[in-house]
């Protein structure tokens, strides 16, 4: 992206709403910032309409603050919660169907690559649980088959939040939702494991406790998508509306259930991805 | 590597330039089409069921007329790698037909609603019901209103100008939509015909997608900000007026496409024998067995006229209107069970008594012109006496 292009024409500034103009004078674009910078510049997401204590929220913050090339990168979403919050995201940002998403990632990604080879465009899937691990779950992974160069990201609030809180496929076993009136009859789908078998060159599951950690997954995850592969990130983002907890028991949940050891953070790294990394992040140093 | 071809611009690659005769399949006619399209990219199924045409292609993209291909993993995920790649600014193409059509169904709408100009080719066949993989156009019936064009080949040379002209049409700024061209699977695409075509070291110009009325998403192109979600999360009167207009500049989309329909395929409709009473409308493989029927009326002194419908979206209204004005029985044949040609001619014209639905084969059976013309006869002399 030129920056020019988003530049106010002479004489429009006193009419721009002010959050835009405080995206030109302080946006993350052509600037390297990352999760430790947040509030020293304006976000790319602008309010958004998502419940209180949202931890889906919290988590699209993060990674938005984290994408090392914002200025090119093109994000496809999916139906669900996440999609109410993306109208507000200043990139362009792609919500087609339900559970589409990485076949339409996969066109875009080829079709930048032809338009554009002498320049890196960033295709970033954002899709929540139900999109990624059920009803998208064939093109999610032959996706992965064909080692598309692009990045998936899970935003894991462990229901169908958006329509009421139905039981999905990452639902923990024994959790009692819509759908599932006796509690869930089957664990959590293992889609990190299935994202190394797959062909996966990174994968990782985060959390928004840790942010530094998450930032940094997705800035690996993005990486190892442009030189190597497909990349799979999975960010716990618990839901306070549907699991019924309070808005500012997100974080506590979250650690609670990583002591419990029912949700554990990982990172599966291929050698290629590992020697990749190694380079990489030694030459920033 | 790609091959090198030369550009020429549509006027001169679609109306002007000199034409071989060559013989060919229907899916051979879909290839050559595609070859001089300057297409960037087709992603392919195998089974719908479908053609060979997929394979040509795929061909075509290993000798370097296409820059990227690959299999996609079912219909569905095919025509949303399309919508992608669209998306992202490029020229695409894929083809299905029957169940794998109705597989994809939900992301039709979704390439007019985005103003793609997407050009998907239909093998028609039989949909599941009861499965069947025979010719059949039924599917043409569920896609009248997904928002798309709709062109319906007669022969190979129509499936080859239809083609190659839908991009020209779908690119215009004022008109920017998808268009589905279609054929009777087999009685087309398996078979060999005459087709005529411009040279293959020529291609039309690179799709511009600067030209398109809604931005690309390649963040090189403002806003910044743009998704279609307002028009839907936002339960307030603005959303809805807001997504109602959307929909109806598709509808007009469509209706701008017409001049263009008419500049390079001739019309919407071809009449033959403008001043019969008696007509057989039709559109498809069934337009070929009306040209016998014509034959088989003339030797018995009947005289009827033909009208051909090339274009089913938009649909030909007032030419339509016009040409039947003195008609007064109308026949309409059809390679399917539900007749959807005969309802939109009787949605269309006064008196719509005159409009005879059938007759309609279907399941693999054929349409003998014999068929149609008893049809005629037996509207004109009485069922009883004209059972032959």
């Amino acid at each position: 992206m030129k920056k020019d292009i988003f530049q106010i024409s002479p004489g429009f500034e006193d009419i721009m709403p002010a959050e835009y103009r405080d995206l030109i004078d302080n946006g993350p674009f052509e600037k390297n910032v990352g999760v430790s910078d947040l509030g020293s510049f304006k976000e790319l997401l602008e309010e958004h309409p998502l419940c209180a204590g949202c931890g889906l929220a919290l988590s699209l913050r993060l990674i938005l603050a984290s994408l090392p090339n914002p200025e090119d990168t093109i994000i496809v979403g999916s139906t669900g919660c996440s999609a109410l919050a993306f109208p507000q995201v200043a990139l362009h940002n792609i919500h087609s169907l339900f559970g589409n998403q990485n076949a339409v990632a996969s066109g875009l990604k080829r079709a930048l690559t032809l338009r554009f080879p002498d320049k890196v465009k960033d295709v970033v899937v954002i899709a929540g649980d139900g999109a990624t691990a059920d009803i998208g779950l064939d093109m999610v992974l032959q996706s992965w088959f064909r080692q598309e160069n692009i990045t998936t990201i899970m935003l894991d609030n462990e229901a169908y939040a958006n329509t009421g809180g139905q039981e999905s496929g990452m639902s923990p076993m024994g959790t009692v939702l819509n759908m599932a009136p006796k509690g869930k009859k089957f664990p959590k789908v293992s889609v990190p494991e299935l994202a190394r078998e797959s062909g996966c060159a990174y994968v990782a599951t985060v959390t928004p406790a840790q942010p530094k950690k998450l930032g940094k997954a997705v800035v690996r995850g993005i990486l190892a998508a442009r030189e190597l592969g497909p990349s799979y990130i999975q960010v716990f983002a618990p839901c306070p509306t549907n699991y019924k907890f309070k808005p500012n028991e997100t974080i506590s949940k979250i650690k609670l259930r990583e002591k419990e050891g029912t949700y554990e953070t990982k990172e599966y790294i291929t050698a290629e991805a590992q020697e990749l990394f190694a380079r990489l992040e030694e030459g920033k140093k | 590597m790609m091959i090198q071809q030369q550009v020429v611009d549509a006027e001169y690659m679609l109306l002007q330039a000199e034409r071989e005769k060559t013989f060919i399949t229907g899916s051979e006619a879909v290839a050559e089409a595609v070859k001089r399209a300057n297409v960037d990219m087709a992603v392919a199924y195998p089974i719908t069921p479908q053609s060979e045409s997929m394979h040509l292609i795929g061909e075509l993209y290993a000798k370097g007329y296409l820059k990227d291909y690959y299999r996609g993993e079912n219909e569905f995920a095919v025509m949303a790698s399309i919508h992608g790649a669209s998306l992202g600014g490029g020229r695409v193409f894929t083809a299905t037909s029957g169940p794998g059509t109705l597989r994809a169904m939900e992301m039709f709408p979704v390439w007019a609603g985005s103003r793609q100009p997407i050009v998907c080719a239909f093998m028609c066949r039989g949909v599941s019901l009861p499965p069947s993989i025979q010719p059949e156009n039924i599917e043409m019936s569920m896609l009248l209103d997904t928002g798309m064009l709709m062109f319906h080949a007669e022969t190979a040379q129509d499936f080859f100008d239809m083609i190659l002209k839908a991009y020209v049409i779908a690119e215009q700024p004022e008109v920017h939509l998808p268009v589905g061209v279609f054929a009777d699977g087999f009685l087309v695409t398996h078979t060999r015909d005459q087709v005529k075509l411009p040279p293959e070291n020529l291609k039309l110009p690179a799709y511009d997608p600067g030209c398109a009325p809604v931005p690309v998403f390649d963040m090189e192109t403002p806003p910044m900000r743009i998704t279609r979600d307002p028009l839907l999360n936002k339960s307030n009167f603005i959303s809805y007026a807001a997504n109602a207009s959307w929909h109806q500049e598709i509808l007009a989309a469509a209706d701008r496409a017409r001049k263009h329909i008419d500049r390079y395929l001739g019309g919407l409709l071809e009449v033959v024998n403008p001043n019969a009473k008696i007509f057989i409308v039709a559109s498809g493989t069934a337009v070929s067995q009306s040209r016998e029927a014509l034959r088989h009326l003339e030797k018995e002194g009947i005289e009827a006229g033909l009208i051909k419908i090339k274009s089913i979206r938009p649909f030909p209204e007032s030419e339509l209107v016009k040409a039947t004005a003195n008609a007064d029985l109308i026949v309409v044949p059809e390679f399917n069970a539900g007749g959807w040609l005969a309802r939109e001619i009787k949605a269309v014209l006064d008196h719509n008594s005159r409009v005879v639905s059938g007759p309609r084969v279907f399941g693999g059976m054929t349409l003998p012109p014999e068929l149609i013309a008893k049809e005629i006869k037996q509207r004109l002399y009485g069922g009883v006496n004209h059972v032959e």
